[in-house]
């Protein structure tokens, strides 16, 4: 079976309309649409076109290495990579269990990711379109505008995400691309004065931060009929869970769930991911589409992130946060919500969330400690899962006796959204586009589902692809650097 | 009081990039908001604004590994008066560029044909999908690039540094502890 709108029956003859680069998005992406004369939609697909092959290139570099590599993936969300590398070279190093010093350094590098991300998804990319409109005119429809009209808010989530960005300064050496994490554990810790310049800070954070769950909640409120079915896409959900069903982003076991809520699977430990999930590749994307092994890839797809995180989970383990998922599930009780604009509402609840640990966090002297790393018996495979803040981030490298990677595989958060990104922008088009001229207004709602989703485009062009063409490269002064010929 | 001066138009565009030295651009915080009394963004991943128009300023992100990235960089030089590479891709090639050594052809078959845990693979080959080239390269290797500014990424600083420098006319100097390779 092939999804519909997936592939026109008869693509000769259709118009194509493309929405290339997907904007205010994270990485690089486009959009296709097959319309025929009279407008109606044929086909509909979100590609990812770039390639970068860090799979690859990973393999015969040392394994101490990888942590830093890897975070090149992606520089919005750096600390993912960094940490989900570690945690399956810890495997390698033999660090099942990590100092206490060092697995709370690395929860405090990662909720400040969470947040600085959270924010940044928020208030600079997605908030124009929650704010002026979908189709309002192009020259307001951003960060820009928002600025302009709503000073308040846009520097509200400025300081956020910045302060987001010096929680990962401290604990990582750097805003993007430091080195915190090592294999085993940190390469510092926090010292007094490291902490006391954030700490005095998070009254302030808590306080913006339940401003943010109220503004996202606001904002659906305002247009809730209309926000509820936009791009509406039922679907598994999957993330992983804490100890005790808590939420938990840094570490956890999977869980999925079906679109009703019911237990698909539960307690999977990491290591075993493979018996679980498995990916398919279509012609037309660079990006995998990856499913429930035991479902089939026509009905094993599943979201990940906020929106199946929160839902996914028992509780949230911090007041704050869920008072707000509480309020959030009583609005539909017993239904799982799946409409791609409630992720807004989740990330915000998130964001919280992530600004309560911290607040626990820098509060807890065990991140002064000087116990920086474990070892023990050398293994030749580990598996790193965390949950990113676009999703449930797979690691998994083998490492020989000569301390090299021999194999190196990686299921990015965005990854596991591609299905359910198709599905609801195919849902935009049936319901904005069909039968009409397409406007950029018009089109720019099939963005505003993407966007919902927080994809990020850079994660998920770690693959290579070839294509029939040729391609000649010359520099400035004409000459031929490079030309390419593919059959 | 000076009469207001004309807005500088920049463009910005992430090629084969992670897309983090867009954050550190955007690392520059409260600073934004003082820049874009001076600035106004045209083509740039944070506006829905998608080619390039006429501008004083073009910043690009990344290398070229592609025959996508070859055409934004040629309309990026035919737009923006003045080209800036940003960051170790755009200037070397970056650590993409690590798979310069390596045949296209394996790095294919290894992804998509035997990675773990694929089903029915084979290798994407649609007409949407531009073509890899067999190398990464740096900015310069295809047009002229006017300044060169080196950090993976830079940092704020180091971005905020040039700036000001370009606005006040001056010729950008980025002194000690702002220039950085890492
Ligand atoms: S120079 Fe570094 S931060 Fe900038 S795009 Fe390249 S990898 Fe990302």
């Amino acid at each position: 079976m092939t999804f519909v709108l997936e592939k026109a029956a008869a693509p000769a003859g259709l118009r194509r309309i493309v929405i290339d680069p997907v904007s205010r998005v994270e990485g690089h992406g486009k959009v296709t649409i097959l319309l025929d004369a009279d407008n109606r939609v044929h086909q509909v697909r979100l590609h990812i076109v770039e390639f970068r092959g860090f799979e690859r290139f990973i393999q015969g570099r040392p394994y101490w290495e990888v942590p830093v590599m890897v975070q090149r993936l992606c520089g919005i969300c750096p600390v993912s990579h960094h940490l989900a590398a570690s945690k399956a070279l810890d495997l390698v190093v033999g660090a099942k269990k990590l100092t206490r010093t060092a697995e709370k350094c690395r929860r405090l590098m990662h909720y400040g990711q969470i947040l600085q991300s959270h924010a940044l998804h928020f208030y600079h990319l997605a908030s124009p379109d929650l704010l002026f409109g979908f189709d309002a005119p192009v020259a307001k429809r951003n960060v820009v505008g928002v600025i302009a009209e709503h000073p308040e808010l846009a520097t509200q989530g400025v300081l956020l995400r910045k302060f987001g960005q010096e929680v990962i300064r401290i604990t990582a050496g750097k805003r993007v691309h430091g080195t915190g994490a090592i294999p085993g554990g940190v390469n510092k810790s926090v010292t007094h004065a490291e902490r006391d310049e954030l700490l005095p800070q998070m009254p302030q954070i808590l306080a913006w931060a339940r401003g943010a769950v109220r503004i996202a909640v606001d904002l659906h409120r305002a247009h809730q009929e209309e926000y509820d079915g936009f791009g509406y896409v039922r679907s598994n959900l999957l993330s992983l869970v804490g100890k005790n069903g808590d939420l938990d982003l840094y570490d956890g076991t999977l869980r999925a769930r079906d679109a009703d809520g019911g237990i698909l699977f539960d307690g999977v430990d990491s290591q075993n991911y493979r018996a679980h999930l498995k990916e398919d590749v279509r012609s037309w994307s660079y990006m995998k589409f990856p499913f429930i092994g035991s479902l089939g890839a026509d009905l094993g797809w599943y979201k990940v992130g906020p929106l199946a995180r929160i839902q996914n989970c028992d509780r949230i383990p911090t007041p704050l946060a869920e008072e707000a998922r509480q309020e959030f599930l009583a609005r539909s009780p017993g239904k799982l919500v799946h409409a791609p604009l409630a992720y807004h509402t989740a990330r915000m609840i998130e964001l919280l969330h992530a600004a309560e640990v911290i607040d626990g966090l820098l509060r807890d002297d065990d991140l002064h400690g000087d116990d920086l790393v474990a070892k023990g018996p050398r293994q030749i495979q580990g598996v790193g899962i965390i949950e990113a803040p676009r999703g449930t981030l797979i690691h998994h490298y083998e490492v020989d006796s000569q301390d090299l990677v021999t194999m190196c595989n990686l299921i990015v958060s965005t990854t596991h959204n591609n299905q359910a990104m198709n599905e609801a922008i195919r849902e935009v088009a049936r319901k904005y586009l069909d039968g009409k001229e397409p406007t950029e207004g018009l089109l720019n709602h099939v963005e505003v589902a993407i966007r919902a989703f927080d994809p990020c485009l850079s994660c998920a062009t770690h693959a290579l692809g070839k294509m029939p063409l040729v391609v000649e490269l010359r520099s400035a002064d004409g000459a031929l650097v490079e030309e390419i010929v593919r059959e | 009081m000076a009469p207001e001066k004309k807005k500088l138009r920049v463009a910005t565009a992430s090629l084969a990039g992670c897309f983090g030295c867009h954050m550190s651009l955007l690392d520059l915080d409260e600073r934004i908001l003082e820049l874009l009394k001076h600035i106004e963004f045209d083509r740039s991943p944070i506006t829905d604004i998608k080619t390039c128009g006429p501008c004083d300023l073009g910043i690009l992100e990344g290398g070229v590994c592609n025959a996508e990235n070859v055409h934004v960089l040629r309309e990026f030089r035919k737009q923006c008066k003045t080209l800036v590479a940003m960051g170790a891709c755009a200037v070397n090639g970056g650590l993409p560029a690590q798979r310069n050594h390596l045949d296209v052809r394996d790095c294919l078959q290894d992804v998509y044909l035997v990675g773990v845990g694929v089903s029915r693979g084979f290798i994407p080959n649609d007409p949407e999908l531009p073509l890899p080239l067999d190398r990464v390269h740096p900015l310069h290797d295809v047009v002229k690039i006017d300044y060169f500014l080196p950090g993976c990424p830079p940092s704020a600083d180091a971005i905020w540094q040039f700036l000001t420098d370009l606005l006040a006319g001056r010729t950008p100097h980025l002194g000690h502890g702002l220039i950085h390779y890492d």
